[in-house]
């Protein structure tokens, strides 16, 4: 994977915010890209590191979360690996179902895998790749189109 | 981010500042539950000033939604933007809560 960004993140859920505004931040994306950056990677972001370090690192101060992120013509990549054992994700049940709308939990991996277009997870399960494609056919500064 | 509680007549309004995220849902959390203890029986949480929930925020409102029902009470959500919109309709939250454009709204019929 080619890597624009590498941040290497405590595990402190109050590091994330800041850490996805910086990666946003850096993001060349055109005006067009702005809503889909804005939410549906910022939530995908959000919620992996949120995932990396409440589930995978255990909540465990110890242990980090690696973030690279690649800016590449047709797409955004961010690859997220947390310090755990892994999980399978397949394991974790659709929270949309009547039987599991009203519970807590369940929501996140479900809403990486809405917006964004590709969620891949490792083999062991500690290590996710989400792609936000990008219609607007490129990346240029200033807002300019291909 | 943090949180403004008024008391409209009988129901407890919550104003919430800024994003409703892991690092500060316990503390909305507590907030509710320390007034329905007391009583509180109706609530409104307002999002006009909440530009991102994520799916932890999603998580403590469906807990305290069940909470106070349990009690016999209701809870209603007021002033979302277009994106968190997004966010209650893919998870259908939508279909959970009563969603009023504005916090009169909300307030009207409680």
């Amino acid at each position: 994977m080619n890597r624009d960004l590498v941040l290497e993140l405590p595990t402190d859920v109050r590091t994330i915010e800041h850490a996805v505004e910086y990666v946003i931040g850096r993001c060349p994306c055109c005006a067009e890209e702005a809503r889909r950056l804005d939410l549906n990677f910022r939530v995908g972001l959000t919620e992996a590191l949120s995932n990396a370090m409440l589930y995978g690192n255990s909540r465990d101060p110890s242990k980090r979360v690696l973030v690279e992120i690649a800016f590449l013509d047709e797409c955004i990549q961010a690859r997220v690996t947390d310090q755990g054992d892994g999980f399978d994700p397949a394991s974790v049940p659709d929270p949309t179902t009547p039987e599991n709308l009203t519970k807590p939990c369940g929501r996140g991996l479900f809403l990486m895998r809405k917006l964004l277009d590709e969620v891949k997870y490792n083999a062991q399960g500690n290590q996710v790749t989400l792609v936000l494609k990008l219609d607007s056919g490129g990346m240029l500064e200033g807002g300019v189109q291909a | 981010m943090g949180f403004r509680v008024l008391q409209n007549g009988e129901v407890t309004l919550v104003e919430v500042e800024g994003q409703l995220i892991v690092g500060n849902r316990q503390e909305l959390k507590q907030q509710v539950l320390d007034r329905l203890e007391r009583g509180d029986r109706k609530f409104v949480i307002d999002f006009a000033n909440t530009g991102y929930i994520d799916s932890s925020g999603l998580g403590v409102l469906v807990s305290l939604s069940k909470k106070i029902r349990e009690q016999g009470g209701e809870l209603r959500l007021s002033s979302l933007n277009e994106d968190l919109r997004t966010l209650f309709e893919l998870t259908k939250l939508d279909t959970l809560f009563r969603i009023a454009d504005t916090k009169e709204k909300a307030l009207e019929g409680f």
